[in-house]
């Protein structure tokens, strides 16, 4: 019945860009049609550069994925290793949990003015927002997974004498993987949604002030382009962790 | 006298109740004494803290009083001298049964090189009839082929002592047999000594040099001791003829059910 999905998502498609098109017509927004012209003119040399304030797409999305990566693997790293001391100290997990659901609820470019007085400077100040977007999903959910570890696999490990190192790395991380990665994926979304505002604030070469730039030009149909590489990127880098996800499920 | 390999000397343990201030004791004062290459099981009720007992044994859980003493030394905590197989088999389930198997083995040398390591695995996949299944994951076997994995990790460590934590329970009955038989013929090989929890009263007989009888929990005592005196090997199908094998069985059925009043003949226990 796969085809009949497929089938129903091309319909959905056609209906949105239909509607697209007929709420665009008679006003300045741009129509599907000048997107598609804008978006080969982009995508045609994505690597061009012209100076510091005017690159191709493709390197922007470089800027803004370095970025994103950089922020993103510091944060996992941390996220994960306290995750798991949490997830082993139950009473101070229940201690922090209140404050963890706090600083989750803050939208990282709500701490930019804090961070940019800070450290003064503003390529640090993005890294700090993917930094605090990564932190809090990965950090959840590694502490409950590494938490709900069935007890049988720590008493293995137990019986087997591991060394606290070995017994992460063969029995905690391996059995809390799939939780963890979960974790990952939310993670990742939540620093892409914030980098993009973040870049645009900042000014820092990226998507993000790529979108802002169009916008001071006044060049939506560039905009709404922006818009849909924002979106495939995104579902890029989800397909990655769903790869990932799948690696490292394992079935009781 | 020879000195014991295991003694649980005075050992007790006790659980909280909610909301109350008392704790409900399990079992006190149990006193065990297990020779080098002895089977010894114990028999009891479910619930009765049979488990508990290996446990605290295992160093899994904790005694509230008292001690257990490995080769006269006392052990707190778990260790590779003490391999545990489990009722509910217990293996990574991330790992195949080869890289079960290997993990213990690694754990319990860790100076060996990777070629040894692999050998010595090898030979206890193959042992437990595991071969061509090396490569599977747990998920993907039946509960007699993951519970011959968890003997072959708990042998290839070749401990002092092994502890079965109702090993069978969760295994269909056909194939129960055939690794009971394999049980018995690696226990005879390799000189262990098991110690060995169950509900199941023709296992212990089958299995045991000793039973030790073990009545309903709270306050659980260890009552009564039974020494199986049928000759190895034994046989599946002969045993059951043994003229001493029904007598083993009925005494113990008998202590297990002491207490309930027999139900009259020709009457239901559901119609009053």
């Amino acid at each position: 019945m796969k085809w009949r999905t497929v089938l129903l998502s091309a319909l959905i498609g056609c209906l949105a860009l239909f509607v697209w098109q007929m709420a665009t017509m008679g006003t300045e927004l741009p129509a599907p049609w000048a997107v598609l012209k804008v978006s080969r003119e982009f995508l045609s040399d994505p690597f061009y550069d012209a100076g510091p304030n005017d690159k191709g797409i493709g390197i922007l999305v470089a800027y803004s994925m370095t970025r994103l990566a950089a922020g993103f693997a510091c944060a996992s790293v941390c996220a994960v290793l306290l995750g798991v001391l949490l997830g082993r100290q139950p009473v101070l997990f229940a201690a922090l949990n209140p404050y963890i659901q706090i600083l989750r609820a803050i939208s990282p470019i709500a701490w930019m003015p804090l961070l940019l007085y800070s450290v003064k400077d503003s390529g640090l100040t993005a890294f700090m927002v993917v930094f605090m977007a990564s932190l809090w999903p990965t950090l959840a959910n590694t502490a409950f997974g590494v938490a709900n570890i069935k007890k049988d696999y720590l008493n293995v490990a137990a019986i087997l004498q591991m060394s606290p190192a070995k017994t992460l790395l063969s029995v905690i991380l391996p059995a809390a993987g799939p939780t963890i990665v979960a974790g990952l994926k939310i993670s990742m979304g939540s620093a892409w949604v914030a980098i993009i505002p973040a870049e645009a604030l900042l000014g820092s070469l990226g998507l993000g002030y790529f979108i802002w730039n169009e916008w001071n030009n006044l060049s939506l149909t560039s905009v709404v382009f922006a818009i849909l590489v924002i979106g495939m990127v995104g579902v890029g880098i989800d397909f990655l962790f769903s790869k990932l996800s799948k690696r490292l499920a394992y079935t009781d | 006298m020879q000195t014991p390999l295991l003694e649980v000397d005075n050992v007790s343990r006790s659980f909280p109740v909610p909301g109350k201030k008392e704790r409900i004791s399990i079992f006190s004062n149990i006193r065990l004494k297990i020779n080098k290459g002895e089977f010894v099981t114990v028999v009891g009720h479910s619930g009765c803290g049979k488990s508990t007992l290996l446990n605290i044994i295992a160093g899994i859980d904790k005694a509230d009083t008292g001690a257990v003493l490995l080769k006269n030394r006392e052990v707190n905590s778990p260790g590779l001298d003490r391999m545990v197989v489990f009722q509910n088999f217990a293996l990574m389930p991330w790992l195949t049964v080869y890289q079960n198997v290997r993990l213990a083995v690694r754990a319990a040398y860790p100076d060996w090189d990777k070629g040894k390591i692999d050998e010595r695995t090898r030979a206890y996949v193959e042992m437990v009839n595991l071969k061509g299944a090396e490569d599977k994951l747990p998920a993907a076997l039946s509960g007699g082929m993951r519970q011959r994995c968890g003997l072959a990790r708990a042998f290839s460590v070749q401990p002092p002592i092994m502890l079965l934590d109702e090993p069978f329970a969760q295994i269909d009955a056909l194939t129960r047999g055939v690794i009971q038989d394999e049980l018995i013929r690696m226990w005879e090989e390799s000189g262990v000594t098991i110690f060995m929890v169950t509900h199941d009263v023709d296992e212990a007989i089958f299995l045991s040099d000793r039973i030790l009888l073990m009545t309903p929990g709270p306050d659980a005592r260890l009552a009564e001791t039974v020494e199986i005196d049928i000759p190895r090997p034994r046989k599946r199908r002969e045993i059951i003829e043994h003229p001493a094998y029904y007598a083993y069985r009925n005494s113990i059925i008998k202590f297990l059910s002491g207490g309930s009043a027999p139900v009259p003949p020709g009457r239901s226990p559901l119609t009053p």
